[in-house]
């Protein structure tokens, strides 16, 4: 099962690129763990998550050939 | 008969919009809190399109390193008051509008005040504890707001407090219900920023307020939409209320006005615990041994400091682990002398009894 996750901001920083494809990730709760195996500084950030284009506020399952959106908070004007 | 129609006959032309969108412009009240990189083209817009009322709000002055991309200014400004500066150029621009400036910080003491004269509000401040408290005044006002906030080449847009299709509203604080870590989120001044993404950003927020108030086209209620200046892609994301983020809002006007947000977003420049040097404090002691001197900017950030003797250890790592410091006097620097305080009160914390100094306006001042 496969699914990309896009990330957003200084988050393209941290993971070194604006999307990533991942494997066998079966819901969103599984896939944070994952990418701060991958990308431990990422812990340190606050981000929202949107599954298929829409905001979620609990863990959800994954499906094959889902996009994740990984967005941080912006501030500046 | 709107007031100085003619001007307006280009919009008017459009099918969907015509003389009954436009009397709807004209009776509209536009408060645009924050006259810069957003604000500029908000302004610019909102007024040629004939928004009857349009209020600015900012306590700022006009800077040469704004020009850069607050085009509205010219050099000549430098030094105003950009709230009646803009206000003078609005007036020029459209004299058949109502144009009101405040030159003042808006707070929670008197934002109530104000944004209870508008019927939208417009958010294009630069800073967290702003944006938390212009969202939860325009929750409890019930009050629309069209959101935007810039990160170097990306830009959100949205439009809150508008029921959706399922009749709920959805404010900011059902994306990020607290706010992220001082220094976690950097602002155009810390991150730096394309000069034309505001213009892009800000003249989407116009067209949004414009779209919202004419009943033309399909505004971003309920959805944020990011923008990549660099790679031109753009990204919507439908938003939906989070009951949990709701209750973390205010629950009423008293209790909006005991709020002290700087605290909320963890700014805690009270204590004057790290002390700001200026430029030239800085300089007649950075050549001195009894100093220890710490550049706190991520790796490979620019421009480089020369002339004098650091480490560099940057504050992502600090708040991962306190370095060791073996001097008592610590001279801390960053680019603009933000993230240099808040790595000082992190490490005041541990070393109680050492001296931290952040150097003022940081390096960008040091090596102009």
């Amino acid at each position: 099962m496969k699914i990309e996750v896009l990330f957003f901001g200084r988050l393209t920083e941290i993971v070194g690129a604006e999307r990533i494809n991942l494997e066998n990730i079966s819901d969103t709760d599984a896939l944070n763990a994952h990418l701060w195996v991958l990308y431990p500084a990422l812990q340190q950030f606050q981000y929202k998550i949107a599954l298929n284009q829409k905001v979620i506020h609990a863990n959800k399952a994954l499906a094959e050939g889902m996009t994740v959106a990984v967005m941080p908070p912006f501030s500046g004007g | 008969m709107i007031k100085g129609e003619s001007r307006y006959q280009r919009q008017m032309q459009l099918k969907g919009f015509g003389t009954a969108g436009q009397q709807k412009l004209a009776n509209a009240k536009v408060l645009v809190v924050g006259a810069g990189g957003l604000g500029c083209p908000v302004l610019q817009y909102l007024c040629a399109a004939g928004v009857g009322t349009v209020g600015i709000v900012d306590h700022d002055v006009v800077e040469l390193t704004n020009l850069q991309r607050q085009v509205l200014y010219t050099v000549s400004d430098i030094g105003q008051l950009k709230a009646d500066c803009a206000a003078g150029r609005m007036r020029q621009l459209n004299p058949e509008i109502e144009i009101i400036a405040y030159p003042l910080q808006l707070s929670n003491q008197n934002a109530a005040l104000i944004i209870s004269k508008f019927d939208i509000v417009i958010d294009g401040t630069d800073n967290f504890p702003a944006r938390y408290m212009i969202n939860d005044a325009c929750v409890l006002l019930n009050i629309p707001l069209v959101y935007a906030a810039l990160y170097e080449n990306e830009g959100q847009v949205a439009i809150f407090n508008i029921p959706g299709k399922d009749g709920r509203k959805i404010n900011y604080r059902d994306l990020f219900p607290e706010p992220p870590k001082p220094g976690e989120v950097l602002n155009c001044a810390e991150a730096g920023v394309l000069g034309v993404l505001p213009g892009i950003i800000g003249a989407m927020q116009a067209a949004e307020a414009i779209k919202l108030i004419s009943g033309v086209g399909s505004p971003l209620i309920n959805k944020m939409l990011i923008y990549n200046a660099y790679t031109n892609l753009s990204y919507q994301i439908e938003l939906s209320a989070d009951d949990q983020a709701h209750a973390t809002l205010p629950a009423d006007l008293d209790t909006f006005m005991q709020m002290d947000y700087n605290w909320f977003c963890g700014i805690t420049n009270t204590g004057g615990k790290v002390v700001e040097l200026e430029t030239e404090e800085f300089k007649e002691r950075m050549n001195s041994e009894v100093y220890t001197i710490i550049d706190v900017r991520e790796q490979g950030e620019t421009p480089e400091a020369k002339g004098f003797n650091y480490l560099r250890i940057p504050l992502s790592s600090i708040r991962k682990q306190v370095p060791d410091i073996e001097k008592n006097k610590i001279m801390l620097f960053c680019l603009s002398g933000i993230r240099s305080v808040i790595a000082g009160e992190i490490l005041q914390e541990v070393y109680p009894d050492k001296e931290f100094y952040s150097l003022k306006g940081g390096i960008l001042h040091l090596q102009a």
